[in-house]
């Protein structure tokens, strides 16, 4: 049984109630951030972070603002006026984007870059600041904060392959006899002292921060282990020992090319090892020689040689001219301003190929500039809404963490990507992608998921393809005790091959997912992708599904079946209070309150406010709010189980290894137990499996109490802190206690008092708790942060508290930003002016990427890659393109007045636009085409032949459309688009 | 000056217009969500370049709306009572439904009652007039952010004065351009609606110039509609009478914030009171095409100048009138600094709604490499090639005058170079003080523009006096009989008989 409801942060109690009633049944809940491509996967690679952003206030504060793929005027509305406002006082904006955009009104510099080349124009911008500010004129404030916040200087590994030198891994710190004992000294990396030229452990490593000695996780100039004052070396172009030339791959060229890098050695008893650092690296693969041998490009003109201004001109059509000049104007508003130079980003480059490449490059200017961490500068993505400020409390309620469960939290991706079987269409991901010829990086997407459930990086559901209850009876009956005995008893089972997981058999019946919850949003058409492949594996019905399945040969690990399953879903259930989509494919739906006839909670990435929704009036007709929904179904399902299953349940849960936890330095290396090569042990070498016990007949009351786990404690994000206190004062409010088996809890029967609880237990809210919460970020740095604590902490909210007016967040080690005295928040103001490590793997920001996997895919630097063509796989192989048809680039599937929004299919909006959301189009493709503006055009992909109203219009340059169709107003079926099978 | 009267009077600050259309919900969901009512957008947003709502509203060849010059006299041009007469059943100027469009609905209960089918079921249009199918084929806001280009930005009136190839520049990909006009009724000082009027249905409010119609007393002629060349006033199908943007007077009366500017998501809307000499009117309506701008701007009259205070006193324009006008917004940007401009002044009507005009990006080139080249190296534009030809914007906002439109982006980038300077300080100052004694700004104004334009809550973007209703329910009833009554409606007696 799996739910899926998006954008838990909009109306977040509403979503708690629908995994809340999942976690307590043993239910999945699929993700929705990454789902639907929203998550910047650079910031976990660069900052160990999901996101973290500015609030649109500090726009305003930005003295230099790019934009790209974001348009701030459709997507961010209520905020762009700061944006407009910015510029009457000196801020100069450039806006990057294909079309003409709402947002591109407010630039002083529209760039029309090639759709998706946004990449290309930033690895240039970084090599014109690594060569004018950095090298030539080293301008102290770059240099300094390169040095002290980011990975630069931190040694790498340079491994021989065949003649050339590769860049491999960072040098450990137990690599050398002074750190050889120190504990998780794989974890723990090294850097040069520029004075004396010794190794030195910086501190703030994620070594540093899980070992049993705490107080040297932070960002000082003091070696982590022996608190030697030191002062670390950038670049060994004045100390190295030789200069070597090293390998790098231009993936667009498809070629090598070799540069000259200094380099140090080490001895080992493995031999001599040469090292440089990640700064060096980086000057090499961004093509600033240095002087130094090898093939640099000549100058900023040669545009055979990545990445010069002349080399990105053949990918994004913008002369090398403009990039110079946007260069220079950047950093020298930097240098003037302390880092107030800030990019805005959006779902344009975000949904695109290779973003998290394309935001790498753009943040390796920021850094090198030192504008992030900086009130006015950062790396401002807005896709989606994902900020649950509250999370530490709300996360509680959210999960059943208050009653001690195991979570089901699946990845939804890979989820949707192996059970409506998309996986059996496609081909190897390397033939489609530029990477480097491995074994790592070329076997099918569908057997690396498999490896990753296995070795504990990814989750999957369900877990085997026998019943979790009856392995769990069976161990026992086998003799097994305790949860080792289970986990021993399972991993046998696994190696014999009597137990399979059901990753590796997506379709036999007994792995299929049957039942789904669908709340608050619209799974399906407008949220799938990969609609036909839905309608039909999923649901069985009629679709539209034409592409060939060609994975057989490939997969290796996923057993195939010759004949895919149709309809693998047994019942869908939806709670809307519109007939979206989801809603017309659904078996059962339930109708739900609207936002403004219910009590919730807000927060956002936009502002640093929390507020609420309230019912302005009760819910109409026979609807209710899901909070009640999902509190009924909780109340049946406990009445049915007194005949069904009486019993309390041994459960058995598999848990992935979790960043911000221990786990996470626990495999300094891509070892498969599975295959032998190294032996299985939860938690470290494989997927954590913990077992629970479920007593169906009390989940109605344990829906509506809140369970005394949280006197334990709450936390997130690797931050924890007492609240038993709170949890007592919840207690004496005698008219909201429940009683179970003579024990009292306070009730969350009602909504509202889930949402005070919340507001009391969390340190956003709560002043006390945010106290206490810097205090434990003070044991784990070993920093002051006493600055950072409320003033007032005898501080916190209710629900009725909010419907007055909203609050403003307060600060907590939760977040990275600082709010005191109505400063703006900007992310990481925290880790740069109280020296907090981020979550990284050295605590710094990273430029190098250090793990196998990015090293076998060829992007454990910044690069630029190519996008791949479309047309060769999938279903566009098969899709009309003779006569009038064309092959086009989405733009972006974002229309005016519907971004995570219903207004778009009010009459009013639908008024304002032209009844629908149309297709729009350059003039002159609609020419070659010979369709004229409101005719009627057909999208021979994935829509089931639909008919758009045509909107031609000079803005887009061509070959590029926008489009989505979300609801179903206005459409015709298409006779004319049905691709012939 | 013998004749001082107070104008409530708005500015939109057009560099900060979204075009979200928020100003348009908001009217429409208060005043216009009823039969008859249903295809008025008493505010509404277009994008230009476009031919916005209704189509081409801007050609008086077709529309024959405003006034026109003739001689030493002033007439209007479509609808003279005169003119009127003749046309009176057949008013050939007047725009149709095509012009501004056929509302809809959907079947939005087919998406609940459809039967299982072997596709999903969708929610067709229907008219709202006739209730019949339709695929809609224009709207309030068509040309929605370039939309339809071809047919529309393209055909905007006020390229007539661009050549061939200067329009032909502005459609190429990289000079590509636009920006959103919002308009309301401009309650103008010379409204061509009032004197249109056969039935005396239309009238200017004395207190704060608010043009209405007295719904009691429009007999449906439709001559106003004709006759105002801004096409904001609407015949309602249903009732047989006229209507138009009222100014959220109710709200007003109460201080409450008109709908449209409350709701204004980008913040570029200011309303402020303007005191001007009604005596002047006739006068500079019907003055030279050439000085019809200067002359406009000339009416309103220094709300802190003591002669202009002793006259308005005489007037019998109240203190806290008088007070608000000196805190004014408006008379800030449009006389203090100067840089805000009404809409279309060559119409005559003397309109009251003010523009600043949208900076946009710098000038950009495609060359024969086929990239993408800046056109300016320094960290701005200087204005001197704007995006938008300075005679299209000066078709708009100054009845042709390009110098004035070209002297108000100068000042615009002026306060941002000040502000840069103050901010960032990476310019050089020398080229900012240059630039300062160009524009005639003084580094306070020029605060003061970015202040306002930035900063500014919403106590300092809408300024305007308490409403002295007393003084008008006095000359209908006394006041104290008048409070009796409130809240009851009107007290009509019953009609006798079957
Ligand atoms: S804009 Fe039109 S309706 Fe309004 S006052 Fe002027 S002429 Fe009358
Ligand atoms: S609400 Fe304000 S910003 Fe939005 S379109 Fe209307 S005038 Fe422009």
């Amino acid at each position: 049984m799996v739910g899926f409801s998006p954008i838990p942060a909009m109306s977040m109690m509403s979503f708690a109630a629908g995994s809340r009633f999942l976690q307590l049944f043993g239910g999945v809940n699929l993700s929705f951030y990454d789902w639907y491509c929203d998550l910047p996967n650079s910031f976990p690679e660069i900052w160990g972070e999901q996101t973290d952003v500015a609030e649109s206030a500090d726009w305003y504060n930005s003295k230099f603002v790019a934009v790209m793929g974001a348009n701030l005027g459709m997507t961010r509305t209520p905020d762009v006026h700061f944006f407009a406002e910015s510029r009457h006082n000196g801020t100069k904006t450039v806006v990057f984007s294909p079309d003409f955009n709402m947002v591109s009104k407010y630039a002083d510099q529209w760039i029309p870059v090639h759709a998706g080349q946004d990449g290309a124009f930033w690895m240039a911008v970084t090599h014109v600041i690594l060569k004018e500010a950095h090298f030539e004129q080293k301008i102290p404030y770059f240099i300094e904060y390169t040095k002290k916040y980011t990975d630069a200087p931190f040694l790498v590994e340079l491994n021989k392959e065949g003649e050339n030198y590769v860049p491999g891994r960072l040098l450990r710190a137990n690599s050398i006899e002074k750190y050889k004992a120190s504990e998780n000294g794989d974890w723990k990396f090294l850097n040069i002292d520029e004075k004396t030229g010794e190794f030195i452990c910086p501190p703030g490593s994620s070594g540093h921060r899980w070992q049993e000695k705490k107080g040297s996780w932070n960002l000082q100039y003091n070696d982590g282990e022996t608190g030697k004052e030191y002062n670390p070396l950038l670049s060994l172009i004045e100390q190295k020992d030789e200069v070597l030339q090293v390998e790098f791959i231009h993936f667009e060229q498809n070629k090598k090319v070799k540069r000259g890098v200094p380099v140090k050695y080490l001895q080992t008893k493995n031999g001599k090892i040469a090292f440089t650092t990640v700064y060096d690296l980086m000057m090499a693969q961004h093509g600033v020689s240095r002087g130094l041998d090898g093939d640099y490009p000549a100058g900023y003109e040669d545009a055979n040689s990545a990445y010069t201004p002349a080399w990105q001109e053949i990918y994004t059509g913008i002369s090398s001219g403009t990039v110079i000049q946007f260069t220079r104007e950047w950093y020298k508003t930097a240098k003037a301003t302390n880092g107030k130079c800030s990019v805005i980003i959006g779902a344009g480059i975000n949904h695109w190929y290779h973003s998290n490449l394309i935001y790498r490059s753009a943040t390796m200017s920021l850094i090198l500039t030192g504008c992030i961490g900086v009130n006015g500068g950062g790396m401002n993505h807005y896709v989606g809404q994902e900020k649950l400020a509250p999370f530490d409390s709300w996360g509680a309620i959210m999960s059943g963490k208050d009653w001690k469960i195991p979570v089901r939290f699946q990845q939804t991706p890979i989820w949707h990507y192996i059970h409506s079987d998309q996986w059996r269409y496609d081909g190897n991901q390397a033939d489609y992608n530029a990477v480097p010829k491995n074994d790592f990086s070329s076997q099918h997407s569908a057997d690396l998921i498999a490896k990753s459930v296995r070795n504990g990086w990814m989750p999957f559901f369900p877990q085997y393809n026998k019943n979790s209850f009856d392995i769990a009876a069976e161990a026992k009956k086998s003799g097994a005790t305790g949860n080792k005995g289970i986990q021993d008893y399972i991993i046998d089972k696994l190696k014999t091959g009597e137990l399979k997981y059901s990753v590796n058999q997506p379709d036999n019946e007994e792995n299929f997912p049957r039942v789904w919850y669908i709340w608050r949003g619209n799974a399906l058409l407008s949220s799938a992708k990969g609609h036909e492949y839905f309608l039909k594996h999923y649901l069985g019905t009629h679709h539209n599904e034409i592409a060939d399945e060609v994975a057989k040969e490939f997969v290796k690990e996923i057993e195939w079946k010759e004949d895919a399953p149709e309809g693998k879903m047994d019942l869908v259930v939806d709670l809307n209070f519109r007939m979206d989509t989801s809603a017309l494919y659904s078996d059962i739906v339930l109708p739900a309150a609207s936002w403004y006839e219910k009590a919730d909670l807000n927060s956002t990435d936009m502002h640093s406010f929390i507020h609420p929704l309230s019912a302005a009036i009760p819910p109409v007709w026979e609807s209710k709010t899901d909070w009640e929904i999902f509190r009924e179904i909780a109340r049946v399902t406990s009445e049915v189980a007194k005949e069904h299953l009486p019993e309390p349940m041994l459960d058995i849960v598999n848990m992935p290894i979790a960043h911000d936890s221990p786990g996470e330095i626990s495999q300094p290396e891509i070892k498969d137990w599975f295959t032998g090569e190294c032996e299985a042990i939860p938690g470290k070498t494989m997927h954590n499996i913990v077992t629970v016990e479920r007593d169906y007949t009390q989940i109605y009351n344990k829906y509506i109490s809140l369970g005394d786990n949280v006197r334990n404690g709450l936390g997130a994000h690797g931050i924890s802190f007492p609240c038993e206190d709170y949890y007592d004062q919840l207690l004496q409010n005698t008219q909201h206690v429940n009683t179970i088996d003579g024990k009292k809890y306070p009730s969350i029967k009602e909504d509202v008092k889930a949402i005070d609880a919340v507001l009391l237990l969390s340190s956003l809210t709560n002043g006390k708790l945010s106290e206490r919460a810097f205090e434990n970020a003070e044991k784990n740095t070993g920093m002051d942060l006493s600055k950072l604590r409320p003033q007032n902490n005898d501080f916190s909210i209710t629900y009725k508290d909010l419907q007055a007016q909203p609050r403003r967040l307060l600060n907590s080690p939760l977040w990275s930003g600082t709010v005191e005295n109505g400063r703006a928040y900007s992310a990481f103001t925290m880790n740069t002016e109280y020296l907090i490590p981020w979550r990284t793997l050295t605590g710094r920001q990273h430029m190098y990427l250090d793990h196998q996997g990015y090293i076998a895919f060829g992007e454990n630097l910044p690069t630029y890659k190519p996008s791949p063509r479309p047309e060769l796989y999938g279903d566009l192989r098969k899709s009309v393109k003779e006569g009038r048809a064309k092959l086009f680039n989405v733009l972006t599937p974002h229309g005016k007045w519907h971004i995570h929004s219903t207004y778009g299919d009010t009459l009013r909006m639908l008024t304002l636009s032209r009844g629908m959301e149309p297709c729009w189009l350059n003039e002159k493709d609609a020419e070659a085409l010979g369709v004229k503006d409101n005719d009627w055009v057909g999208s021979a992909k994935r829509q089931r032949g639909l008919l758009y109203p045509c909107l031609c219009e000079f803005a887009n340059s061509s070959g590029h459309l926008h489009h989505l169709p979300r609801t179903r107003t206005n459409l015709f079926c298409a006779k004319i688009a049905q691709p012939r099978k | 000056m013998k004749n001082i009267r107070s104008q409530i009077s708005m500015v939109f600050h057009l560099d900060k217009c979204i075009g979200c259309h928020t100003c348009s919900i908001a009217c429409k969901n208060i005043w216009t969500d009823r039969k008859g009512a249903e295809y008025m957008w008493w505010n509404n947003v277009e994008t230009k370049p476009g031919t916005g709502y209704p189509s081409k509203w801007e050609n008086q060849d077709a529309y024959k709306g405003g006034w026109e010059k003739n001689g030493d006299s002033l007439e209007l041009k479509g609808a003279g009572k005169l003119k009127g007469l003749k046309t009176l059943f057949h008013n050939t100027h007047m725009p149709t439904m095509d012009n501004y469009y056929e509302p809809w609905n959907y079947q939005y209960s087919k998406l609940l009652d459809s039967p299982e089918m072997d596709d999903q079921p969708t929610a067709e249009a229907v008219s709202m007039i006739t209730g019949e199918k339709m695929t809609p084929k224009s709207g309030p806001n068509w040309d929605d952010d370039l939309s339809g280009s071809p047919i529309y930005a393209r055909n905007d009136v006020n390229m007539k004065d661009l050549s061939p190839s200067e329009k032909e520049t502005m459609f190429q990909l990289e000079r590509m351009v636009m920006f959103y006009l919002p308009r309301i009724c401009n309650h103008c000082l010379n409204p061509a609606c009032v004197a249109a009027c056969p039935s005396g249905a239309f009238y200017k409010r004395g207190e704060d110039g608010i043009v209405l119609v007295n719904q009691k007393q429009c007999r449906g002629w439709r001559m106003c509609i004709t006759a105002c060349p801004h096409k904001k006033v609407y015949y309602n199908w249903n009732t047989g009478k006229s209507e138009k943007c009222i100014l959220c007077y109710p709200r007003l009366e109460t201080g409450q914030v008109p709908a449209c500017m409350h709701s204004c998501v980008g913040r570029i809307r200011y309303l402020g009171v303007m005191l001007y000499d009604a005596d002047r009117i006739k006068e500079i309506a019907s003055c030279e095409e050439k000085d019809l701008l200067k002359k406009q701007l000339e009416i309103y009259l220094d709300p802190n100048d003591p002669e202009v205070i002793a006259a308005a006193k005489a007037c019998g324009i109240a203190d806290s009138t008088i007070d608000s006008a000196q805190k004014s917004p408006v008379w800030k940007y449009v006389k203090e600094w100067g840089i805000a401009l009404p809409l279309h002044p060559e119409f005559r009507t003397l309109p009251n709604l003010f523009y600043v005009m949208p900076l946009l990006p710098a000038m950009a080139q495609i060359n024969d490499d086929n990239n993408y080249h800046t056109a300016s190296s320094a960290l701005w534009d200087d204005m001197k090639n704007p995006r938008l030809p300075l005679k299209y914007l000066a078709s708009i906002f100054s009845a042709g005058d390009v110098n004035i439109v070209g002297k108000i982006l100068e000042k615009l980038m002026t306060v941002r170079l000040h502000r840069r300077a103050v901010t960032v300080g990476d310019l050089n100052q020398n080229e900012v003080n240059t630039a300062m004694l160009a524009s005639g700004l003084t580094p306070e104004q020029a605060d003061g523009i970015y202040r306002l334009t930035s900063l500014a809550r919403l106590e300092e973007r809408f300024v305007i006096p308490p409403a002295h209703r007393e003084e008008a329910i006095e000359m209908i009833e006394e006041t104290h009989i008048h409070k009796g009554n409130t809240g009851f409606g009107f007290m009509d007696r019953p009609k006798r008989g079957l």
